[in-house]
């Protein structure tokens, strides 16, 4: 009872904050809007017995890129007034459209049964060491590769925004 | 009221969409951007749905390396983003219609 | 059987009422601290009716002042978001407390019970998390307002919390390798009672990187360039008035009680008292009743006695009476004391002690001994603020890019292989 009202409530957040998102004119609402997205799927992980990603969620997506995100509208953007008005094309239309009969098919592809309530989770699921001792075993690879990936990240930001190099 | 793995899915995939619309709409390229994040964030809930009801840690492995792609991403992204701004002086896709700088 | 939100709910409200009633203590230690250090007197006009309370009472007036103060909003301010963001400010700052424990778990009248709000087992990632997000309310105030100075100070403010966390983040993971664990409670445990034990005496570089971070996360001098007085006239909350610049004040200073909160635990030992280990405490518990009663008894007199003395016919109105009004009770009540011990040890309820009695003396001993760890460093954090002076932005930048990230990697390689190696 408990968790399906929790559920509804930040499910419900999320989704009215991500219309919210695509909705709004000025980006500044839009980032804002996208961090009370987050927020809320933070506590939906949570919710999945993944505390320690819906705190690294809030951490990494909230607290650094979309930090970022707000930084970098700060930074361009100049007057409300200069904002463009909304604009619908037939093609935007049909995207859009696409994009409801794609959400259509994929619910009724997951909607079948079994219809159960999640099994118990043991203490090897629910901690954060088994993520880290899996990160450093199984998944060494990727995570080494991860590691140069975001390496790459760095210099190409600091290139990109660097006037001169 | 049982909540089941359906919920969490059919939540994903709301939001999926919605950053799918988002992208296709909007021109706005901050925005865009930002539909993208929404987008990779609705997947991690169905990877962790599917990982929870499974009881398997994959799912929360491909979650930790989606958050740590995104926050690449966002970074290359946003310098692209600056550095078109700082050319042009718009962030209106539909405005960046030249290949020669 | 009480239902569990009941328990969790008066957690919350207890813990909260701490945390908020150190708010005008600090304020009152800041402006203090500040007066001495200045080598002045400092704030020690206000009264109510000749108490003065050596100057406690300003905290009050100014709170006064402000709740009744108009608010004032400029008319180029984006509204909602410039009213959320005191608001943001100030959640943040308190929010985080909720995972520092502040005692033992005990099991009260068949309850497992622990002073802490959410046994989170990423405790201290949260703790990171929610300080993360409170850059959102400078953000916030900063670009709402639509002034210059205060957008000038929400960028700094950005740029400078990202950096800094990323110090502050390294910092610790030394410490997650010593504990092997992100529960606070469980890096309490590690630590145990000894105080060579604490993490300050095995990870100095770690405390003295978690210390300058945390200074800068909080927006503190040597780190308040976000602020500037003299630079940015005060940064993001220039346009703020009324109730909505306290939120930002008040989010300050618990910022400061959580945040010393967070270095004793993390440092200190948490609620650790020093040198005697906690199952020591719980077994002499009874003794440490029976002879804390009446020593609490003899230094309540000699503090009355000595608040008596100070009693002079000086400014020849009520304010003279002020240390007999503190003095006389305060030995009333030691009185009070003596003749309570005395009574219950002549009739032999002191030889059996319930055992939710002892529990409780146990828990009230470790709250108090983390609250006067967090409160010295709240000292601390008032010492710096009125030593230092502020960084160029060029040198703030420097410092945490070049110099903290390095030593914080630096700091985590060396422990990983000490600890690999022994």
């Amino acid at each position: 009872m408990m968790e399906a009202i929790l559920f509804y409530i930040l499910a419900s957040v999320a989704v009215i904050a991500a219309l919210l998102v695509i909705t709004r004119a000025n980006p500044i609402s839009s980032a804002l809007m996208l961090v009370v997205c987050f927020l809320a799927s933070a506590g939906i992980f949570a919710m999945l017995g993944a505390t320690f990603l819906a705190v690294l969620q809030v951490l990494l997506y909230a607290g650094a890129i979309m930090v970022l995100f707000v930084f970098v509208i700060m930074l361009i953007q100049t007057d409300p007034k200069d904002l463009k008005k909304r604009q619908m094309t037939f093609g935007k239309l049909l995207g859009a459209a696409a994009a409801v009969y794609l959400a259509i098919v994929l619910g009724i592809a997951v909607w079948r049964p079994p219809f159960i309530a999640a099994p118990q989770a043991g203490e090897a699921f629910l901690t954060p060491s088994t993520i880290g001792h899996q990160l450093l075993t199984t998944y060494v690879l990727p995570f080494e590769i991860l590691s140069v990936l975001l390496l790459i990240a760095i210099i190409g930001a600091v290139v990109l925004a660097k006037k001169k190099i | 009221m049982m909540i089941t793995v359906h919920h969490y899915l059919l939540l994903s995939i709301a939001l999926f969409v919605i950053g799918a619309i988002g992208v296709v709409t909007r021109r706005n390229a901050l925005i865009i951007f930002m539909s993208i994040e929404l987008m990779l964030n609705a997947v991690n809930i169905a990877f962790l749905a599917f990982a929870r009801w499974n009881l398997l840690i994959e799912g929360k492995m491909i979650v930790l390396f989606v958050l740590a792609v995104a926050a690449a991403e966002a970074a290359v992204g946003l310098g692209i983003v600056i550095s078109i701004y700082r050319n042009r002086q718009t962030v209106y896709v539909d405005e960046m219609r030249l290949l020669k700088g | 059987m009480i239902p569990f939100i009941v328990i969790a709910a008066l957690k919350v409200v207890f813990i909260f009422g701490v945390i908020l009633s150190l708010v005008p203590v600090l304020i009152w230690m800041e402006r203090k601290g500040a007066a001495y250090i200045q080598d002045r007197r400092g704030p020690n006009r206000a009264s109510i009716l000749g108490i003065r309370m050596g100057g406690v009472i300003h905290s009050l007036a100014d709170a006064l002042k402000l709740f009744t103060k108009e608010e004032i909003a400029a008319s180029s301010v984006s509204k909602p978001i410039f009213y959320i963001a005191p608001m943001i400010a100030f959640f943040v700052a308190i929010v985080i407390v909720g995972v520092v424990p502040f005692a033992e778990p005990v099991a009260i009248a068949g309850y497992e019970f622990t002073l802490q709000i959410a046994d989170l087992n990423a405790g201290l990632i949260y703790v990171f998390a929610m300080s993360s997000i409170g850059v959102y309310a400078l953000l916030m105030a900063g670009w709402s307002a639509a002034g210059k100075y205060s957008m000038l100070g929400a960028l700094r403010a950005a740029a400078q919390m990202i950096s800094y966390e990323v110090a502050l983040g390294l910092s610790v993971v030394a410490i997650f390798l010593l504990s092997g664990s992100l529960r606070l409670q469980d890096i309490v445990f590690d630590q145990g009672a000894l105080v060579w034990h604490w993490n300050a005496v095995r990870q100095p570089l770690a405390f003295v990187l978690f210390i300058a971070a945390l200074f800068a996360e909080t927006n503190r001098l040597p780190f308040d360039l976000p602020e500037g007085e003299s630079e940015l006239v005060a940064g993001y909350h220039t346009e703020y008035s009324s109730m909505r610049f306290a939120l930002f004040f008040m989010g300050e200073y618990t910022h400061i009680a959580v945040g010393s909160l967070i270095i004793a635990t993390l440092f200190f030992g948490g609620w650790q008292f020093p040198f005697i280990d906690a199952s020591i405490i719980r077994e002499n518990i009874n003794n440490i009743i029976i002879f804390g009663w009446p020593v609490a008894g003899i230094m309540a007199l000699i503090f009355g006695w000595w608040l008596t003395t100070k009693f002079r016919r000086r400014y020849k109105d009520l304010r003279d009476f002020e240390p007999l009004v503190w003095g006389v009770p305060i030995m009333l009540f030691a009185v009070l004391l003596f003749i309570s011990w005395a009574g219950l040890i002549s009739r032999g309820y002191l030889d059996s002690i319930p055992a939710e009695v002892g529990d409780i003396a146990v828990f009230l001993i470790q709250m108090g001994t983390l609250l006067a760890k967090a409160i010295f460093f709240c000292a601390v954090f008032i010492w710096v603020r009125w030593t230092l002076p502020r960084f160029r932005y060029d040198q703030l930048m420097n410092l945490g890019w070049k110099v903290m990230v390095p030593l914080g990697v630096a700091n985590v390689a060396a422990t990983a292989a000490v600890m690999a190696f022994y």
